[in-house]
Order: C-alpha cells, then sequence, then structure tokens
C-alpha cells in the first residue's frame, strides 16, 4: 500500500548540507496499524510529511497506493491526499472558524461531494459528539477536539491514515481512549494507520514498530519477526 | 465506516461550495478585512461624489440653457443697432421671430436718502425680456410692473450695501428711479459676482434719460430673439449675423453654445477634482494590500490545514479571493453610499459658484462606474499579497515556521508579477481617462508612480541605515526598535509608504493654499489705493483732483487712457490683413475637410485686430511690467514716428515683432507709431495694466479719459469721497477696492475652507490605511513582546521599544512625504497657477507632526496588546 524507497532528505542552509534522513525504505500493506518511534531529531516527522506527499523528497521514492508521489507536483499531491489520505495531528490542527460539523465536512467539500452534511454529522456520532455539532473548537476539551479531528480524518474514507503524535497534547486516559478509537476504526474500515510518536506504549499497541535514530531506520519489528 | 461505491453521493459542481466554505472560513476575519476595505470607501465616494454630481450639473445646464441666455439667439453689439438693424428687426418681427432688448452698462448707483453710493450693473430691458427662464422678485408683482414707469429692481446685496429700502429712490445719471422691488433669482446669476457688480433692472426707454451712454461709453446693446420652432439657430445665426452686427464689434450667441461652453467648463473641473479621487482611491490600495497582508498571515495555518485535507491551490486562492471580494464589494458599496450623501450636500455648499440650480438625481452611471473601478482597485490590491498562499506548503501543518518564511518563498512568483503589472495598467488607464490630454494622464500617472518610488527607496535605505548605523551602545530600548526596522518580515516599507503618501496629499494641499492665499496678500498689500475713480474726462479732471484734495486723501496715480484702433501694420490696412487670415483659415479648414491638410497654422487672430485698445502714455515702465525686448522710450525719434511698447502676448496674437510700424487711429487722427520694446505684464496685479503703452509726446494731445487712483484714511472717507464726486460728476463711475479686497477674502475663506475640508478627508482616509500597514507583522510582534515579558521587560521598557520604532518611521515617512509635497506644490503653482513659489515651512511642519503623532498612536494602540498578554500565553503557543 505504502512503499517507501531509499528515501532521503537534506536542507541546505548557506554553505551547510543538514541530512535529517538517509537512504529509508520499507513497505507497509493495507490495513496494517504501524507506529514509527524515536526520539526528538531521529526525523520521523520529516519521514511522515514525505510518506504523506506534504513535502517532496531530496532523493528516492513514495508509491501510495500505487501512485508514484515523487514524480507529482503539488497540486496533484493535494488531489491525491484529498482522495486516500487522512490526517490527525498533535495539536488537532481544527480549523477555528469553523464548528464541529464544518471542519468535518471541509475534505468533502473540497471535493464537491454532495450530502457533506449528513455524512459529517453521522461521523461525529460514530465518534461519541453526537451532540455537539455546533461547536467550535475553542468550545470543546482537548480530547474532543482531537475526535472530531478523527471524523474529519475518516469523512473521505481514506486508504491510509497518518497520526502524528496523536495523544502528545492529551492526558493519559484520554490519549488512551483516542488510540482505542483509532484501533477500532482501524480494524473496521481496514484504512492503513501510521503513528508517529515518541511515547513507547502507544507504540507498543502497534502491531508493528519502525524504529529511527539519526535519520535512518534502526529496527523494524516486520523484519525483526521475519528474521 | 466504508461505503459502497455505488451508493456514493454524486459530485457536485465544487465552487458552490468553496462559496459556502469562504464563507464559513470567514467568520472572525469579517470585521478587520472590512476596516481593511474601508480604505478604498473615501475613494469610491469621492469619485461617485464628483462624478454624479457634474452629470447633474451638465443636466440641468442643458435643461437650463435657454433660460441662462434669455432666449433662442442673443446679438451683441458694442454700439447701439443703427436703423438697418431696427428696420431688420421689425421684419423679423413681422416673419414670426420674436425679439427684446437689452442695454447692459456700468454705472454708480445713488441713494439720495442714504447717500450710499456703488457700482452698479445696469440691465435695461425692453418689455417681452427674457423669453425664457423667470426672473423672480420680492414682492412677486415688481417684475411684471416693471415697464409701467421708472421702476427698478435691484440685487438685494444693494440694498444692504446702501441702506436703501424697497420705495426709496435711486438716481442713475441724471435719472430717478423708484425701488420697487428686489431680485431674487435671476437665471444665470453666479451669486459672487453680485458681491462686486451687483445688478439691477430699469425699463429700456429710460436709458437716454440717464444721460450716461455718450460716445466713447461701454456697453452692450442686446437683442435677444424667440425663434418659431421651424427656424434652426443655426441657419438664423449664418444668415443674419452680417446685418446684425454691421457697422459694430460683437457676436451672436446661441442656447447651444452657451451650453457647450459651460459643460466644457465643467468638464474640466470634474478631471481635475476626479483626480484628486483617483489619488484617494491609490491610497485606499495601499491600505488593502498592507491589511490583506497582515489578513494572510493569519490564515497561514488554515491554508496549511486546507492543503493536508486535499485542497490544490487554486482553491485556497479562491477561497481567500472570495472572502477579499466580498468584503471589497461592501467597502466599496459604503463608498458609494457616502458618496451620494456627498453629491446631495453639494449644491448647498457650491450654490453660490454654480449659474444654475442644480436638480440633484441618482446617476446609475457614475454609480456603477465608482462601485466597478473601487471593487476592481481593491481586488488587485488584495489579491497581491494573497496569491502567496497558493505557496503555502503542507507542510506548516507539521512543522510551523515563522510568518515571514511560510510566505517568503514567492518572490518571484509570476502571478505576483503579473499582477502588479495589472495594478501599473490600472493606474495608467484611470489617469488617462480623467485627463483631458494624454501627456496630463501619463504625467499624472509618472508622478503618482515617482512619489511612490521616491517612497520605497527612501524606506529601503531606511532599514539600510538602521542597519549599519546600530550601535551596542545605545540604550536596549533604542536598538530594539532600531532593529525593528530591517528585521524579517518589517513593515517599514508599508508604514512609510502609507504616512508619505498621506503626508503628501496634505502636504501639497496646504502649500499650495499658503502660496496662493501669500501672493494675493502680497499684492492687495502692495495697492496702496483704495479708491479708483474712472471714466474721467479730461475737463472734468481737474474739478475731481480738487475734491480729492479738499479731504485728508492721497492722490496716488492718474492714468491717462486713450480709445483707440489699429488702421494699419507695416503700411498694410487692417481691412486687408483681417481679409488675409480669413481667407486663409477657409483655405485650411477645406484642406481638413477634404484630408489633406494638417493643424491650423494661422496664429494670427482678427479679433486683436479689429478690437478696441485702450492705451496709456508713460514715461516709466510700472512694477507689474518687465521689458523683454527692445529698448524703453528715451529721446523722441529722428523720423518723428511715435513710440509704442506692446505686451508680448498682444504682439504675437497681431504677428507684428520689433521695429515694425502700426498706425492707430485715435478717434479718427492716424498716429504712425513704431513698436520699440515688448513687455512681459503681470495682468493679475492690482494696478491698471495696458497692451499698448505710448511715448507721452505721441498722445498728449489726444482725447482722453482718465483712471485716478486714490487712498483715503478709512471707509467714511471712501464713501464721502465717492459721494461728492458722483453728486457733482454723474457719468464718473467708482469703485470702492476695499469692497473688492473684502469679497475676494471672502472667496478664498471658502477655498481654504474647502481645502481644510480636503486636508481632513485625507487625514481620515490615512488612519485605516496606517492601521492596515501596522496589522502586518501584529503577531510577530505579539510574539515578540511576550516573549520580551517572560524574560522580564518591563511594560515602559516594551512601550520604549515600540515608541524608538514608531517614531523612527513616522518621521522618516513624514520627511520623505514633506519634501514630496514641496516639490508637487512648487509645479503645480508653476504650471496651472503660474505664480511663484515658496516653501511653506509652517503648515508643511504642521502636517508631518500630526502623522508622526499618528503613527506613534496607532503603533501604541495596536500594540497595547502586548501589554494585555501575559507571558503563559508565549509558552502555550508552541
Amino acid at each position: 500500500m505504502l512503499i517507501a524507497r531509499d528515501l532521503s532528505k537534506e536542507y541546505r542552509s548557506g554553505d551547510n548540507t543538514l541530512a535529517v534522513l538517509r537512504d529509508v525504505s520499507f513497505s507497509i500493506p493495507q490495513g496494517a496499524l504501524v507506529a514509527i518511534v524515536g526520539p526528538s531529531g531521529s526525523g520521523k516527522t520529516t519521514l511522515l510529511g514525505l510518506l504523506a506527499g506534504l513535502d517532496a523528497p531530496t532523493s528516492g521514492q513514495v508509491i501510495l497506493d500505487g501512485a508514484d508521489m515523487t514524480a507529482m507536483d503539488e497540486d496533484q499531491r493535494a488531489q491525491l491526499r484529498g482522495e486516500k489520505v487522512g490526517f490527525v495531528f498533535q495539536s488537532f490542527q481544527l480549523i477555528s472558524t469553523l464548528t464541529a460539523l464544518e471542519n468535518v465536512q471541509v475534505p468533502l467539500e473540497l471535493r464537491g461531494e454532495r450530502g457533506a452534511g449528513e455524512r459529517a454529522a453521522e461521523l461525529l456520532r460514530r465518534v461519541g459528539l453526537g451532540d455537539r455539532l455546533d461547536h467550535f473548537p475553542t468550545q470543546l476539551s482537548g480530547g474532543e477536539q482531537q475526535r472530531v479531528a478523527i471524523a474529519r480524518a475518516f469523512a473521505n474514507e481514506p486508504r491510509i491514515l497518518f497520526a502524528d503524535e496523536p495523544t502528545g497534547n492529551l492526558d493519559s486516559e484520554t490519549g488512551a481512549r483516542i488510540v482505542e478509537l483509532l484501533e477500532s476504526l482501524n480494524r473496521e474500515s481496514a484504512t492503513t494507520i501510521v503513528l508517529v510518536t515518541h511515547d513507547l506504549t502507544l507504540a507498543a499497541r502497534a502491531e508493528r514498530v519502525i524504529r529511527m535514530s539519526d535519520g535512518r531506520v534502526v529496527s523494524d519489528t516486520l523484519s525483526e519477526v521475519a528474521v | 465506516m466504508a461505503t459502497p461505491a455505488s451508493a456514493r453521493p454524486r459530485r457536485a459542481a465544487v465552487w458552490p461550495r468553496l462559496f459556502a466554505l469562504a464563507w464559513r472560513e470567514s467568520r472572525t476575519a469579517r470585521r478587520r478585512l472590512l476596516l481593511y476595505m474601508s480604505s478604498i470607501s473615501l475613494g469610491v465616494a469621492a469619485l461617485v461624489a464628483i462624478d454624479s454630481f457634474s452629470e447633474n450639473v451638465i443636466q440641468s445646464v442643458h435643461e437650463q440653457s435657454r433660460a441662462l441666455l434669455g432666449g433662442d439667439i442673443v446679438a451683441t453689439r458694442n454700439a447701439a443697432r443703427t436703423p438697418a438693424v431696427d428696420s431688420l428687426v421689425d421684419s423679423l418681427r413681422a416673419a414670426g421671430v420674436a425679439s427684446a432688448t437689452s442695454t447692459n452698462f456700468v454705472s454708480m448707483a445713488l441713494v439720495p436718502r442714504t447717500g450710499g453710493t456703488r457700482l452698479v450693473q445696469v440691465h435695461a430691458v425692453s418689455t417681452g425680456y427674457p423669453f425664457y427662464g423667470v426672473i423672480t422678485t420680492e414682492p412677486a408683482s415688481a417684475w411684471g410692473q416693471l415697464q409701467s414707469g421708472h421702476n427698478i429692481a435691484v440685487d438685494p446685496a444693494l440694498l444692504v450695501s446702501l441702506d436703501a429700502r424697497i420705495g426709496d429712490t435711486l438716481t442713475l445719471g441724471q435719472a430717478t428711479f423708484v425701488i420697487t422691488g428686489s431680485l431674487e433669482n435671476v437665471p444665470g446669476d453666479i451669486g459672487i459676482s453680485a458681491a462686486i457688480g451687483p445688478r439691477v433692472y430699469i425699463p429700456e426707454r429710460f436709458v437716454e434719460e440717464t444721460q450716461l451712454l455718450t460716445f466713447g461709453s461701454r456697453a452692450d446693446y442686446q437683442t435677444i430673439f424667440k425663434l418659431p420652432s421651424n427656424v434652426a439657430p443655426a441657419f438664423f445665426m449664418a444668415r443674419f449675423r452680417p446685418r446684425l452686427l454691421a457697422g459694430a464689434n460683437g457676436n451672436l450667441q446661441a442656447a447651444g453654445y452657451n451650453e457647450s461652453r459651460l459643460a466644457s467648463a465643467i468638464d474640466q473641473l470634474h478631471d481635475y477634482l476626479a483626480l484628486v479621487g483617483l489619488i484617494s482611491l491609490l491610497l485606499g490600495g495601499i491600505g488593502v494590500a498592507s491589511g490583506v497582508h497582515a489578513f494572510a498571515m493569519r490564515k497561514i495555518d488554515p491554508v496549511a490545514i486546507l492543503r493536508c485535507l486535499g485542497a490544490t491551490s487554486w482553491q485556497v486562492l479562491t477561497i481567500y479571493t472570495l472572502q477579499a471580494a466580498a468584503m471589497g464589494l461592501v467597502g466599496a458599496l459604503g463608498g458609494v453610499v457616502l458618496g451620494l450623501g456627498i453629491q446631495f450636500l453639494m449644491p448647498m455648499a457650491l450654490e453660490d459658484f454654480l449659474p444654475v440650480d442644480v436638480t440633484v438625481h441618482l446617476e446609475p452611471s457614475a454609480i456603477l462606474l465608482g462601485l466597478g473601478i473601487g471593487v476592481w482597485v481593491a481586488l488587485l490590491f488584495a489579491m497581491r499579497p494573497l496569491v502567496a498562499l497558493r505557496r503555502v506548503s503542507p507542510l506548516q501543518a507539521i512543522r510551523r515556521s515563522a510568518d515571514a518564511d511560510a510566505l517568503r518563498r514567492t518572490r518571484w512568483d509570476p502571478l505576483r508579477i503579473t499582477l502588479s503589472l495589472a495594478i501599473a495598467v490600472t493606474v495608467l488607464e484611470l489617469g488617462l481617462s480623467r485627463a483631458d490630454t494624454i501627456q496630463r494622464g501619463v504625467a499624472f500617472t509618472a508622478g503618482i508612480a515617482g512619489a511612490i518610488g521616491i517612497l520605497w527607496m527612501s524606506a529601503a535605505a531606511l532599514s539600510w541605515t538602521a542597519r549599519r548605523m546600530l550601535r551596542p551602545t545605545w540604550p536596549f530600548p533604542l536598538r530594539q526598535g532600531v532593529a525593528s526596522l530591517y528585521r524579517p518580515g518589517n513593515q517599514t516599507r508599508a508604514v512609510v509608504l502609507a504616512l508619505g503618501f498621506g503626508v503628501f496629499l496634505m502636504g501639497t494641499l496646504y502649500q499650495v493654499q499658503h502660496n496662493i492665499l501669500t501672493s494675493l496678500d502680497n499684492r492687495l498689500g502692495e495697492a496702496r489705493a483704495n479708491v479708483v475713480f474712472f471714466d474721467v474726462q479730461d475737463a472734468q479732471k481737474p474739478g475731481i483732483d480738487s475734491i480729492i484734495r479738499a479731504g485728508t486723501n492721497e492722490l496716488i496715480e492718474e492714468t491717462p487712457i486713450v480709445a483707440m484702433r489699429i488702421s494699419a501694420i507695416n503700411g498694410r490696412p487692417t481691412t486687408d490683413i483681417v481679409a488675409d487670415i480669413e481667407r486663409e483659415r477657409r483655405e485650411q479648414r477645406a484642406a481638413r475637410e477634404e484630408g489633406r491638410g494638417g493643424e491650423r497654422r494661422e496664429r494670427r487672430g482678427p479679433w486683436a485686430l479689429r478690437r478696441e485698445f485702450r492705451s496709456t502714455y508713460r514715461d516709466s515702465l510700472t512694477r507689474s511690467e518687465e521689458l523683454v525686448a527692445g529698448k524703453w522710450f528715451t529721446a523722441p525719434l529722428p523720423n518723428g514716428l511715435g513710440q509704442v511698447s506692446l505686451d508680448s502676448s498682444v504682439a504675437r496674437e497681431l504677428g507684428v515683432k520689433l521695429n515694425d510700424t502700426i498706425s492707430w487711429n485715435v478717434q479718427g487722427v492716424q498716429v504712425p507709431t513704431v513698436v520699440t520694446s515688448l513687455r512681459e505684464v503681470k495682468w493679475s496685479t492690482f494696478a491698471p495694466n495696458f497692451f499698448a503703452v505710448f511715448d507721452p509726446a505721441s498722445l498728449a494731445k489726444a482725447p482722453k479719459q482718465f483712471a485716478i487712483l486714490v487712498r483715503a484714511p478709512d471707509a467714511t472717507a471712501i464713501a464721502r469721497l465717492q459721494r461728492d464726486v458722483i453728486a457733482k460728476y454723474g457719468s464718473v463711475s467708482s469703485l470702492d477696492l476695499t469692497l473688492v479686497q473684502k469679497t475676494v477674502t471672502d472667496v478664498l475663506g471658502k477655498v481654504i475652507m474647502a481645502v481644510r475640508f480636503l486636508a481632513l478627508i485625507s487625514l481620515g482616509l490615512s488612519v485605516p490605511v496606517l492601521f492596515s500597514a501596522v496589522a502586518a507583522t501584529r503577531r510577530e510582534r505579539l510574539r515578540e513582546g511576550v516573549l520580551l515579558k517572560t524574560l522580564g521587560a518591563t511594560r515602559r521598557q516594551i512601550g520604549r521599544i515600540m515608541l524608538a520604532e514608531y517614531a523612527l518611521l513616522g518621521t522618516l515617512g513624514a520627511l520623505t512625504g514633506m519634501l514630496l509635497s514641496t516639490g508637487s506644490a512648487w509645479a503645480t503653482m508653476h504650471w496651472v497657477f503660474r505664480q511663484p513659489f515658496s516653501p511653506a515651512i509652517g503648515p508643511a511642519v504642521m502636517v508631518a507632526g500630526a502623522m508622526i503623532a499618528l503613527s506613534v498612536a496607532i503603533g501604541l494602540l495596536t500594540g497595547r496588546e502586548v501589554f494585555a498578554e501575559t507571558p503563559m500565553a508565549a509558552l502555550r503557543a508552541n
């Protein structure tokens, strides 16, 4: 479903070159729940950006559901994201001027889909926020905001969902509930979930853990099991 | 969660959904965006008001053009009608062309009861006048009864200045009239002219009784015609002009001609004012650009999220352009409403200056044009900063860089460059459409571009200098404030541009006003005389001199005036020369019509050759003249010819150069002269000036009249002097110069008020523009200020930092604007008013000071949030 091939990313600042990722390769099948872990500065957020098509690598390829994202321009990647990718962020990243319902509708409206309102309401009920449709993000707790974000992430029935530190801004109890929600959605809809986190307890709940350090993959439980 | 593909809803058009999304997403930004867009409201208001009102005036002139003239055709002669003309008018009457007559001249009026005297414009009218338009009087019956006896209807201002009432007698020359009514409304009357020469109406048959129109007196003899509907004015004029004007100088006017003359004068004024409106619009555009730039900064996060969720760059641009367009439309609509309000108030403010009663009504074309231009300008200026948003990377959602970096990658954006070009083309097009010549339009655009360019460069220079000038030994608040001027994403250019432009506008207005007033003051001051007597016959002069000397009056000057006409130039009679000119003009016209010829080459005008000259003789130049060619009179010429010095523009009109000979017909006597010098005359001084000045020997024996300039010690002495002279010499006219001065000052007072009003508008315009400019880096400043507070900075220190930054910005903007305004004021005085210029330091400093204060105030006002935020906010933000 998702193939990373010899991915590298370098940043240039004046005469200095900073290599953030070096030769990262792996593949993730449909329906998997994968965690990418590593300390701060290991390159995991950069890797997430490349895998989701938010950025272009310096070298290497990312193939998402058969489409070579590295050969596409910004707008083509955006359209691909709109069709196949869902996002959950550490800081929720809801649009503050829209209600919960309207936030969830956004991906559908960007694609001009009819019935966005009904679908969004259904999704919010599914995550337990059926009575909060008209609330603005500032009127919701952290956990509620993250649930709205998850509902939004599933609005366009994504093939893959990327979560960047989804529990980073939540207390442990709320965080646990969020992870449960993600797991159940993963089971029901067979959506691939890629989690980036530095929380090892959270990572342990994934069926596969890819460990990063200094821009490289240092261990991959899949290959370890295979080994 | 998955829905089978067959059950998926059909895709509707994306765009309606984008509209909805744009509307919803704008919720918290609408008020701020509206504030930025209000920058263009004033410009739109000015355009709508000016366009609508001038349309109204032109329409009113069109509707009232016949009333303005009083008839379909008016024939004006400077000499009485000959019997031949009278019999022509009679036969025309028999053929159905109604006619009336009006003899117009200037005379002194005296009210014996009060002793008050005043120079008045006398209209001696026959029955039937006017054919169109209505002259209303108080009491209403006075006009209808005018012809029934020695009745006179007078301007109400005259009653006041002569302290007279209805029923008093009033003498004009040797005739006495009874004041039966005051004039309430005379079509075509321009209010302010009444202050100089109030009108009076008498029956025409009593003109002879006044004995005022003797040989040599100036009067206009008008015959007013009302044509039957089947006669075209053009036909009538072509057919009867030579016969109606035989034996005199004069012209024929049709209502349409008058109307087109007025219309073109109104058009010119309208174009000039519209330029002012355009400048306001452009300044507003700058405000919009700054404000929308600030708006775009705030939208970096939502845009990044949208990009993650699948929005293409064009969808992002569409969403925010829709928001800007909606608010731009509201801003422009607000401007339209304001403009309509001004339009309805304008007749009241301008009624003294307009020749017609203006009916104000809505002009849809002006409204739509103003609205369209406003929305277009707002959209262009708004889109320029907005296009940067489409390049915001979705990566911002997971890794946030500084605002300036997020939008900075877009420097060589082709879309942005296209928009800049579109703005330049729009400015040029707007300037061209309002200017009367292409050169003026291009000059206007170039001037604006130049001003903006200079402001931009001075801002860049400030940033550059600030970076190099910074010294570690300076106190921290000063260093921090100065550093703000050149840090990445600084607002130096936007604020200097907004501020400098405002100072430029206001400074120009004030400097021009100051210069005009000063030069007028000088001229008024130069005129030592406060009373002038004219039409003084040679024989009357000794008597008047003794009356003058009897009081404590000072005789300033006695200028002889000799009436004459040119009879030959270089030996060729003028009739031949005029025939030549007219033949050449006919040929050139024919050539143009056949497509052969080019422009008019014949520069001489027949007017100068046919007109009556009133000349004088002197042995010296006056202060208002300058010799530009030849030599002034010294000794008499050996060949016995007289010497004449001509005004250089008249010499050009006549086609005459130095050493040419001109033969003058001085009331039957031929006076041959040589042109020995040319003069440049300052015509707008308060002294008698002459086209032709002769050496004393040539004219000393010619029949002449005198203009006598006197200085009387006070107002009572002036009145007494005038009364004494007119009592003995009824044909002599006099003018109280202090009255003229007062009228001029009054008119200027109104002009000054208008200028102040415009300046206030400019100031009012600058406020939202400055706010927008300053708002651009609000978030950065907030973050930085809160961070400083966390690190221990006190409110006072933060206040000083802001003070340093804004004081520097304000000072630079104001100084640059001041210099620019001095330049533009000089250009205006030199090219438009043709007067000398001296920089007005006082007003310029005042304007600059006001703007610096404004800049600091706005800076501190927007910075007050920094005082309010707690340091916790800084920690939470990340």
